[in-house]
């Protein structure tokens, strides 16, 4: 038995860690670390809950939006502020189209080079790459001569010795399937994806100013002002062209470049979709409510939870149910370390007992990581594209149960084949895909608003802090690309109480329980295949289908004393 | 003659094998000169240096950070992010996007470091905690305090992105947990710029690489090490809504008639007259935008601790008794945070460049 390290695990957010022991070329255990912590909240202490988004969406440069999103949610329900219709669509546009530009770019720039060898490309026939586009989608950029421009360029960097970030890949990996053609396609839809996305990603400048980390959320609304006649509104008819103009580039994207080459990519490693299994158990707060929060029911991704795999019954969450461990995290608690606490009375004070760097292991029997292990009625929970599909298909959202009924006949497979490190990847592309299109009804609405003279976008009734309540609580979620993600304010005086944030990838990457059960990530390696312990290439697959963002994971803070009912519906 | 007949056709050869016409590189250079305020007397030697067959080595470091300077940098559109990484650099070692993990990725690193000593250029992304030995933020087992000593010690020099990296960002602000700092203050003594942002703009930080390509050295810097050409200017003076502070037209409630007019948005919180930056003429996003015209006030961002000594963010800047609306702007910056200007000419300040030692006349 040997013990494998992977440490920095890359083509991720953030820094983690992965060591696995192999037990005849399988993981036959596994434990998932995550090496920085920031302190985030703890500075959040004493702000002014105003501009607390400001600060929390810094939490994370991928998921840009998403946290500005949760934490303008958390005072607007402390202070009690219903937002402007307007308000609520542009958040939306703006946070979906963050969904589609963040899936794209985990596709093909974080986890492809897992499955697509850059220098079988080499190989290809650029004739029959061609081919097979062609055959898959009406995309335009599909000529024998596109294809021969992309192997030349691929050529000229191999050429020149000097290889780049390819430098350090697993070419030639025997875990490699795709034939040369297919990798050449996927190594050209590489090199379109990253023009597509800075592209794309204008329509957070357009309503934001700037991409990452945009800047128009305001407690009570948004600063996209809204005026048909006026050139120097934010949102006005010419905006809006351009806005329509970036989600039909959304649109073609994903149905013609996307789908397809998930759809093509994935016959060559059926094997996938039986690895990777993980818990079983997921955890969906949904969002995207068609008219407002307040009714989940309206919610284009269903909030619910389903356990043990099984897909007829979504039980309702009980936001009572969760609990945060820290027996192997880096943090004590003034109870003892052995029971887990409600994140409203939770409390994080750090204490590293890990090695001293540099070390080469973690003592991972006991405290390994900076994430924290919460629970749902102490059952691990995956979070994330996978379970928003599942509670959604097992709701039976038309939209979702349409999209994967489509993918799963194309691929002809049955929705068990979801629970998988493929399924993963398949559900990914199934939403961004709903989403993609979602932009459109949002984006007509909007116009249409703007048209009618409708063009409230702030609600000011709660700016000036002397209209506070003396002491004030508030919960915001949002179902971000990662997964659940909550925010929890205190407010007392005119100023931050106390700050907290349960992340997506905390609930995925976290540490072991006090009963040892293993996190999503943990779980999901058990019986993975090693080729070669020296290119662990088969461990990334499964790592990186969850899309870890652990920057986003680790910055919790004292929050003791917290006395919140968690309402999930105000 | 012959000579730069001679040079010519190698370039173009190099040009054409790396897929780029020669058009499409000197429009790329004569941007980024534009950027950087140097005439165009430069551009031949800019476009030598770009074409050199030996690619500049390039390792980007994450320590603690949001990974928001690396996605802001994906964004860069001219040049492309993709002509950067393949074609101007060889872009060996950035954790968000390499192929490699673990040993693989920790290989590239060590040989840089060894057989690309002196040579290699280093950006750093994220502050560096120092409190408790490090170990706050370690990578491959080594704390980032370790591994920058390494890594930008060894370097040609060193690029700081972002607020984090420049100062500690936003782990430093009160009361700074982690003992974060900036790369200034964890390595010193290093050749260094500041790229300070949150995030920092990719347009700035391809001028200074292009800069570094074309003179082997950093462009002029401000008393914080922040280029001259994109810090040098107050943000007020360069502001589309200037025109409207001038004539006393505020928004004074978000979402009120002078908000949808695109009025000035100093009582709103705006820290644009206390704050440098090329923001309103470099923009962001392909130069789609920028937060004040999206309705936003100024947050500073590029200002050093503007974590701390720019928030509250929605206070406004104090006005100064005594003088005209027009001369309020530039002393309400020097009055509110002289560290910030102090040192710089803010008004009529004229790009300045260090000066370089002449380059051969090639014939573009």
């Amino acid at each position: 038995m040997a013990r494998l390290v992977i440490d920095p695990v890359t083509r991720i957010e953030g820094h983690l860690r992965i060591e696995a022991q192999l037990d005849g070329g399988k993981v036959s255990d596994a434990w998932s670390s995550g090496t920085m912590f920031r302190g985030m909240e703890i500075i959040l202490e004493g702000r002014d809950p105003r501009e607390a988004w400001i600060w929390a969406q810094r939490i994370c440069g991928v998921c840009t939006v998403v946290h500005a999103l949760a934490s303008v949610r958390a005072v607007e329900n402390a202070l009690a502020i219903p937002i402007p219709e307007n308000a609520r669509i542009v958040r939306d546009l703006m946070a979906g189209a963050q969904m589609v530009q963040d899936h794209v770019i985990h596709f093909y720039h974080l986890h492809a080079l897992d499955w697509v060898d850059v220098a079988s490309a080499l190989k290809a026939d650029p004739a029959k790459t061609s081919a097979i586009a062609q055959s898959i989608s009406d995309y335009d950029r599909s000529s024998a001569t596109y294809f021969r421009g992309i192997q030349q360029r691929v050529k000229a960097v191999v050429d020149s010795g000097q290889l780049s970030l390819f430098a350090s890949g697993y070419w030639g990996h025997p875990a490699y399937l795709l034939p040369p053609e297919v990798n050449l396609l996927a190594v050209a839809h590489y090199l379109e994806a990253l023009e597509w996305q800075k592209d794309f990603i204008r329509i957070h400048a357009l309503l934001g100013g700037k991409n990452p980390h945009p800047q128009s959320f305001l407690v009570g609304g948004m600063t996209t002002s809204l005026d048909p006649n006026e050139p120097f509104a934010v949102i006005n008819p010419i905006v809006i062209d351009k806005l329509q103009d970036l989600v039909k580039s959304a649109k073609k994207f994903v149905d013609q470049i996307y789908i397809p080459d998930v759809l093509a990519i994935a016959p060559y490693y059926k094997d996938w979709f039986s690895r990777g299994e993980g818990l079983g158990n997921f955890l969906s707060y949904g969002d995207y409510a068609s008219d407002n929060l307040e009714d989940p029911k309206t919610f284009l991704f269903p909030r619910g939870v389903v356990l043990n795999r099984d897909l007829s019954t979504v039980h309702a969450v009980e936001p009572a149910g969760i609990s945060e461990f820290v027996t192997h995290s880096w943090y004590e608690y003034s109870g003892g370390d052995e029971n887990g606490k409600h994140p409203s009375v939770g409390e994080t004070k750090p204490k590293y007992t890990g090695p001293k760097p540099p070390y080469d292991f973690l003592e991972v029997d006991r405290k390994y990581s900076w994430l924290k292990a919460p629970r749902y009625q102490g059952k691990a929970m995956e979070v994330g594209p996978l379970a928003r599909v599942v509670v959604g298909y097992a709701s039976g959202q038309p939209d979702i149960r349409a999209a994967v009924d489509g993918v799963l006949t194309k691929l002809n497979a049955t929705p068990t084949v979801l629970y998988s490190t493929l399924g993963r990847i398949a559900a990914r592309a199934i939403e961004a895909q709903i989403m993609a299109h979602r932009l459109q009804g949002w984006l007509d609405q909007l116009s249409s608003n703007l048209d009618h003279g409708n063009v409230t976008v702030f609600n000011p009734i709660r700016w000036d802090p002397a209209t506070w309540p003396k002491s004030a609580r508030g919960f915001g979620w949002h179902e971000a690309p990662r997964g659940s993600l909550g925010h929890w304010v205190e407010i007392e005086g005119k100023s931050i109480k106390n700050y907290q944030a349960v992340v997506p990838t905390t609930w995925n990457a976290g540490p072991r329980d006090t009963q040892g059960n293993r996190g999503a990530y943990e779980a999901a390696l058990a019986g993975t295949p090693v080729a070669d312990p020296a290119r662990p290439l088969e461990i990334l697959r499964t790592v990186h289908s969850f899309d870890p963002c652990l920057a986003c994971a680790v910055h919790v803070i004292d929050a003791q004393g917290r006395k919140y009912t968690l309402p999930m519906v105000r | 003659m012959l000579a730069v007949e001679t040079e010519q056709a190698s370039l173009a050869g190099a040009l054409g094998r790396r897929g780029i016409t020669r058009r499409q590189l000197v429009k790329f250079c004569s941007l980024m000169l534009t950027t950087l305020a140097l005439p165009d007397k430069y551009l031949a030697a800019t476009v030598a240096a770009v074409s050199k067959a030996k690619k500049q080595v390039l390792v980007w470091m994450q320590f603690q950070d949001c990974a928001g300077c690396s996605e802001s940098m994906l964004r860069s559109s001219h040049p492309e992010i993709a002509d950067i990484v393949l074609d101007l650099f060889s872009w060996e070692y950035h954790e968000l996007i390499m192929a490699g993990s673990g040993a693989a990725a920790n290989a590239v690193l060590d040989r840089v470091v060894t057989q690309e000593k002196g040579n290699y250029i280093a950006v750093v992304e994220g502050g560096i905690p120092t409190a408790d030995g490090g170990v706050y933020c370690t990578i491959g087992g080594r704390s980032a305090l370790d591994i920058a000593k390494t890594v930008c010690g060894n370097a040609a020099a060193t690029i700081a992105v972002g607020a984090c990296a420049a100062d500690g960002g936003f782990m430093r602000a009160h009361p700074n947990p982690t003992g974060a700092v900036g790369l200034e203050e964890a390595v010193p003594g290093i050749r260094l710029i500041n790229m300070n942002g949150c995030a920092h703009n990719p347009v700035n930080t391809a001028a200074v690489l292009v800069h570094y390509l074309t003179f082997r050295d950093l462009p002029a810097v401000d008393q914080h090490n922040r280029p001259l050409f994109a810090y040098g200017r107050v943000i007020h003076d360069q502001c589309e809504r200037r025109a409207h502070y001038d004539a006393g037209r505020f928004v004074t409630e978000w979402g009120d008639e002078g908000h949808r007019k695109g009025y000035c948005l100093y009582k709103m919180g705006c820290k644009g007259p206390a704050a440098t930056f090329n923001c309103p003429t470099a923009q962001w996003n392909d130069h789609t935008s920028w937060p004040i015209r999206a309705g936003h006030g100024c947050i500073a961002c590029a200002s050093p601790r503007f974590w701390d000594h720019m928030s509250p963010f929605y206070d406004r800047l104090p006005s100064v008794p005594g003088f005209g609306v027009e001369v309020t702007a530039g002393e309400l910056g020097l009055g509110l945070v002289g560290a910030v200007v102090a040192g710089v000419t803010v008004h009529g300040l004229i790009t300045m460049i260090r000066p370089a030692p002449p380059y051969p006349e090639t014939k573009v």
